[in-house]
Parts: structure tokens; C-alpha cells; sequence
């Protein structure tokens, strides 16, 4: 059976004067019609880098180099820049953190989702008008007729944020990818923005890959999710099952290092070191040096990513054991 | 108010800082020209200002973990800049260990500034990058006890550099060559040199991944636990808040709308700002968010609403909080909230 988006061994490398930098390694995920997905990780674990890739746009000095992401049938890594062009911002769109840089300051609002439309259809731009009211209506924005003829900064920054979804949304794209979309923004904007996303991404049917480093964020939103380390997938499946009941031992590390697990005032579990930089990777498994599991094998041998947990997920760790019934050893 | 006067002065006694009806406003108005306005036929001078912090007033007590909480634009840095006198106060006093500290010079502040130190958000900012992180960490001690050793000074440096885990040995290198966590814990080490009992700490794990801030919350504690410090706690986190505080400030728009322990307000909110706020925060495994929605935007800090700073966003608002400005009152479980509904029992 194939997926909408098939991304296989996906790897993406920087050449740099030393030699080439791998940013990302074996990445291999995929996404149905309507599914949502959560990319979460820390700081340079590759989720921003996966989702470039995944849109094709890794620019100079980086490059895919190896791997595959199917898109409908389709090679996107092989195409063209001209005919990636027609699927990117139209079939793929992308949702970036901090909407004042996404947004043309001079231009307003109304010429900038005007154009995007026009770029991908041979349409009127009265008829283009006409659906960029209609996508900054659902993205409830009040009185959209007015709204339509102003700039950037004379909207707030939760507002910013829902017409740079309402143009992502303007093409009725299959995917969307969103690059921590609510960073910016308060956690009460936050809880509208990430409703609205979820909601328009049930009623459009529209995939998502949501990037963030907020697992909370990713609980309350996505279906499935894979979790980074050192640009790589270690543990992916279904994010109830993973969130709830972790089998790597960095994502189990992660979510008890959130302080609301515990009894207040308790020492937190903190994960000992930092992740090493892409020039220092141990050998082995990049995790071992901050892994309370960690054995010989786990220094040596870089762990397989196999199958766990009744096959509902992928984990890349020695010390979990592939049978269903054990779990971590 | 009688009621809560007398509790904020019984609190007054034994704190070790205490804000009274703190003021501060920002004058943004720029030059003459700026401020020109041409109105019916007349020309005359307007000045803007930036309304950061109004009427605020908290007692922190020795050894507690006072957190103030609100979204960004309320006020909550302005407000620790402000206790620290970094800011002078508008109007209102700040005083510590009952002694008035906001109208002090500079040269009287000294043996106050050794007592209350200071961690920024952004350690990429906040450590000097021509310095290594001795000369950081000796400037504040020297500066501080002018006739200490220098044999002295370099022990005092490897001791709090070991206490907050960064290694003395490398106490000759620049901020660039650390992570962001380990220079966050330089920042600490910088804020704990010269011995102080009040650390007023501005989103200190903000800009960190969560395995390294829980990593730097730890150390915060310990250091707490180790030297009885007390710390004024700013950030917008609220988990980490819940987890680390002992009392919790809300502030929306300049204004504190309510202020109890940290366990009675994450369960049972009061103010309506707060109970928003609360069920906004993304809960691991809480699938449907449910949260409680604000009506409209926050409103500009130049031009404060009328009465209750929250009454256009408020679903329980009525014209008295559109008119009158309400009160911080104490309720039960020595909770503070400032709320017309609140006190008229309708909420």
C-alpha cells in the first residue's frame, strides 16, 4: 500500500571545507491523507533540516544526499527546481515560526495571498480575491473585507500567525508542514492557533507535520509521532502509545525531565549532558554517553530501528527487545 | 480592603522584600516634534506613555519561591527590573528588610546590590564575549570587597564553579566556547559570587531544551536548598512554575490580578485571567485542549482599558468592572484576587 508521502532513508548532508557534515541519517517516515504527525526533538536534532528536505528546499551548502521522499508517486528529491516549484507552496505547503519574517512587510496581506494563488493558478485575480476572503474567513480573522487591505504590522502576532496559515491553506494543499508555528506566540494564542490548525486540518482532510520541541503541543494535536536525537529517528509510532508509555530511553528521559509529572518542588529528572554536535558523534548508538541503559554493544554498534509494541512502533535502542511481551529489558 | 491591608502589613513584618503600590510608566513620546499635535485649530504637546506596571504591591518572604506569571507585554520583566532598581519606581515604595531602598543613590544601593543579584533569559547576552569566565565571575567579588586576595578570589571561582557544575578547569575560556546551558549556569554562577539571599531570576530556562532546563531547575533548587536563598521567579512557563514556586503573582497588562500559593491557584483559579490561562497550558496526554477562550486581543499598555484592565475580554464582566477599577481582596485560602465578580460572589 502506498502512502501519500513516503519518505525512505532520508539523508541530508552539509559540505563544509572539513568534509561533509550529516545533519540528518536514515530518516524514514509516513504520512496518509489527513494524518497528523509530530517531529519533536531538541535543539539540532535535525527536525527543521527533515522538514526542509522533505519540501526540497535544503539550500547551499547542504544537500539530500540519499534517500527518497514519494510524494503522491512522485520522486520530489529527483525533480527540477522548476517542477518542484509547482508541488511546493501548492500540494506541500509550509507554516514557519515566526510569522514577521514569513510575511512581506510591504506588501499587504491581500496582494501577498492574491499571488500566491495566481502562482499556482490560471485564474482571475478578482476570482483569487475572492478565495483569499473566503481562506481569512475560516481562519477567523474579523472583518476580513477590511483586513484584506492591510500590511503586516498592523496585526498582532497570533493574528499574523493565522494569515500565514490562511495563506498555506490558500491552494487546499495535501500537506502542511509547520515549523514550531507557536513558538512565538503566548500559550493562550497558542491554544487557538494549534485548535485552528487541527481543526481546519480535520475539515480540509489536510496532512500535517508538526515540528515543535513542545510535547505537549504534539499530544494534544497529532495522531502519530517520531521522536529525534542527533539527527536521527529513535523512537516513532502512535503518539498516545509513545507518550504515554516510552520505550527509548532518551524519549523516556525527556518526558520525565517535564516538570509536571511530578510532586512540586521534587528534583527533576534531568537527562545528564548535552546532545553531542554533529561533528562529535559517538560511535555506536549517539546516545549512549547520557543513557542510564547504556552497555558495551550500545559503544559499538549503531542500534537497527525495528519494530516493537505489537508492530505499532519503531524504536532505534539495543536495550529494547524487538518481542512484543517484554518491553525494556 | 481593611482585611487584606492588615494581612499585607502582617506579611510586611517578616518579609524580605516588600512592594507597595509600585508605578511604573514608560515615556515614549520622543522629541518636541513628536509630541506636536495639531487639533481643533490649536497646537499643543501630547506625551505617550507605556503604562508598563500599575499599582502593584506583594510581600516576598525569606526563602520562598515567588513566581510572577503573565503573557508577554504584562509587565512581569519591567516589574523585576523595577524591584531590583534598575528601573526607578514612578511612584509606590520597595523596600528590603524593611528598609526603603527605591530612593536610594547609587553609592547607598551597594550593600544592597550584593544582596540581590540577578539572571538574564539569554546567556548568550547576558556574559560579556571578550571575557573569560574568571574575569566574569572575579568582577562582581572584587568589585564588591575591594580588599580580598587575589589567592581568595581564584578559590571563591572554582568553588562556585564546581557548586554549579562547570568545570574549574575551564575557567580560562570565553562564553562562545560553552552550550547555552552551561553558560546559563555561568550566569548563576556570576548571580551567586558575591553571596546574595535574593535572586530575582528573568525566565532563566526560557530559552532552553528540556533535558538542559531541567538540568539548570535542579541547580536553582540546590543552590536554594544549600544557601536559604529566596528567589523572585519571572516566566511565562507555567508547568515549571507550578513545579518550582511557593507563591505565584498572575499579571495581566501591568496589573496583578491575583496572587495565592502555588498549590491553591493551579487548583482552583480564581480570577478569570488566571482560569484562562491555566487551561491554555498543552498537557502531555490531554488529548481535546478544552480551553477556556478569551474574547479579542490583549489591549495596548499606552491606552489601558477603563475600570478592570480584563473587562473587554472578561465573560463575566458588567458594567461596574467596565467603570470601577477593582481591588485586590483577600479570599479564602490566603489567596489575593482582584475581581469585582469574585467579590460579588458571582464567579
Amino acid at each position: 500500500m502506498s502512502h501519500l508521502l513516503e519518505v525512505n532513508d532520508l539523508e541530508v548532508k552539509f559540505g563544509l571545507r572539513q568534509g561533509d557534515l550529516t545533519a540528518i541519517n536514515g530518516i524514514s517516515f509516513n504520512l496518509d491523507k489527513g494524518e497528523r504527525m509530530g517531529l519533536v526533538g531538541e535543539s539540532g536534532a535535525g527536525k527543521s533540516v527533515t522538514g526542509f528536505a522533505v519540501i526540497n528546499l535544503i539550500s547551499k551548502p547542504g544537500f539530500i544526499s540519499g534517500g527518497r521522499v514519494m510524494f503522491n508517486g512522485i520522486d520530489l528529491a529527483s525533480l527540477s527546481e522548476e517542477a518542484m516549484r509547482e508541488i511546493r507552496g501548492n500540494q506541500l505547503s509550509m507554516i514557519f515560526q515566526d510569522p514577521m519574517m514569513t510575511l512581506n512587510p510591504v506588501l499587504t496581506i491581500g496582494t501577498q495571498m492574491v499571488e500566491t494563488l495566481l502562482a499556482h493558478r490560471s485564474i482571475t485575480r478578482a476570482k483569487a480575491a475572492a478565495i483569499a476572503l473566503e481562506k481569512l474567513k475560516k481562519v477567523q480573522i474579523p472583518s476580513p473585507e477590511k483586513r484584506l487591505a492591510q500590511y503586516p504590522h498592523e496585526f498582532s502576532g497570533g493574528m499574523r500567525q493565522r494569515i500565514v496559515i490562511a495563506i498555506a491553506l490558500i491552494t487546499d494543499p495535501e500537506i502542511i508542514i509547520a515549523d514550531e508555528p507557536t513558538t512565538a506566540l503566548d500559550v493562550t494564542i497558542q491554544a487557538e492557533i494549534m485548535d485552528l490548525l487541527q481543526q481546519l486540518c480535520e475539515s480540509e482532510d489536510t496532512g500535517l507535520i508538526l515540528i515543535t520541541h513542545d510535547l505537549g503541543v504534539v499530544s494534544q494535536v497529532t495522531e502519530k509521532i517520531a521522536v529525534m536525537y542527533a539527527g536521527k529517528i529513535v523512537e516513532s509510532g502512535l503518539t498516545e502509545r509513545v507518550v504515554n508509555d516510552p520505550k527509548h530511553p532518551y524519549t523516556q528521559g525527556l518526558i520525565k525531565a517535564l516538570p509536571g509529572s511530578l510532586q512540586p518542588g521534587a528534583r527533576l529528572n534531568q537527562i545528564p549532558g548535552m546532545m553531542p554536535t554533529l561533528t562529535d558523534i559517538p560511535p555506536g548508538c549517539a546516545f549512549n554517553p547520557r543513557c542510564p541503559l547504556c552497555e558495551a554493544i550500545c559503544r559499538n554498534q549503531e542500534p537497527p530501528f525495528i519494530p516493537v509494541d505489537h508492530m505499532t512502533r519503531m524504536v532505534a535502542c539495543h536495550m529494547v527487545t524487538p518481542d512484543p511481551s517484554n518491553g525494556t529489558k | 480592603m481593611t482585611t487584606d491591608t492588615s494581612t499585607q502589613m502582617e506579611n510586611g513584618r517578616n518579609g524580605l522584600l516588600e512592594l507597595k503600590q509600585v508605578v511604573k510608566h514608560f515615556d515614549i513620546s520622543g522629541g518636541l516634534l513628536d509630541r506636536l499635535r495639531f487639533e481643533n485649530g490649536k497646537l499643543s504637546q501630547q506625551r505617550t506613555t507605556v503604562k508598563a506596571v500599575n499599582n502593584v504591591s506583594f510581600t516576598i518572604a525569606p526563602g520562598e519561591t515567588f513566581s510572577v506569571v503573565g503573557e508577554s507585554g504584562c509587565g512581569k520583566s519591567t516589574l523585576a527590573r523595577t524591584t531590583l532598581g534598575i528601573y526607578p519606581p514612578n511612584s509606590g515604595e520597595i523596600r528590603y528588610r524593611g528598609e526603603r531602598i527605591d530612593n536610594k543613590s547609587a553609592q547607598q544601593m551597594l550593600p544592597f546590590r550584593r544582596k540581590m543579584q540577578m539572571i538574564f533569559q539569554d546567556p548568550y547576552a547576558s556574559l560579556n564575549p571578550r571575557k573569560t569566565v574568571t574575569q566574569t565571575l572575579e568582577e562582581p567579588v572584587v568589585f564588591h570587597n575591594p580588599s580580598i586576595s587575589a589567592n581568595q578570589v581564584k578559590d571563591r571561582v572554582a568553588e562556585v564553579m564546581l557548586q554549579v557544575g562547570v568545570d574549574p578547569k575551564w575557567a580560562a575560556r570565553y562564553p562562545h566556547e560553552f552550550s547555552g546551558g552551561q553558560r546559563q549556569r555561568i550566569s548563576i554562577a556570576r548571580a551567586l559570587m558575591v553571596d546574595p539571599e535574593f535572586i530575582v531570576a528573568d525566565e532563566p530556562v526560557s530559552a532552553l531544551d528540556v533535558s538542559i532546563q531541567a538540568q539548570i531547575l535542579n541547580l536553582l533548587m540546590d543552590a536554594q536548598a544549600q544557601r536559604g536563598l529566596t528567589y523572585m521567579f519571572i516566566t511565562h512557563d507555567l508547568s515549571v512554575v507550578e513545579h518550582i514556586s511557593t507563591r505565584v503573582a498572575v499579571m495581566y497588562l501591568g496589573t496583578l490580578c491575583e496572587l495565592s500559593s502555588a498549590g491553591t491557584l493551579f487548583k482552583s483559579p480564581r480570577h478569570p485571567y488566571t482560569q484562562a490561562l491555566l487551561s491554555a497550558i498543552p498537557k502531555l496526554g490531554r488529548k481535546k485542549s478544552g480551553h477556556i477562550r478569551l474574547k479579542g486581543e490583549v489591549p495596548t499598555p499606552i491606552d489601558l482599558p477603563s475600570g478592570c484592565v480584563f473587562h473587554g475580554r472578561c465573560i463575566h464582566a458588567n458594567p461596574r468592572c467596565i467603570e470601577e477599577v477593582p481591588e485586590a481582596r483577600s479570599v479564602e485560602n490566603e489567596a489575593i484576587v482582584a475581581c469585582h465578580a469574585v467579590e460579588e460572589g458571582r464567579l
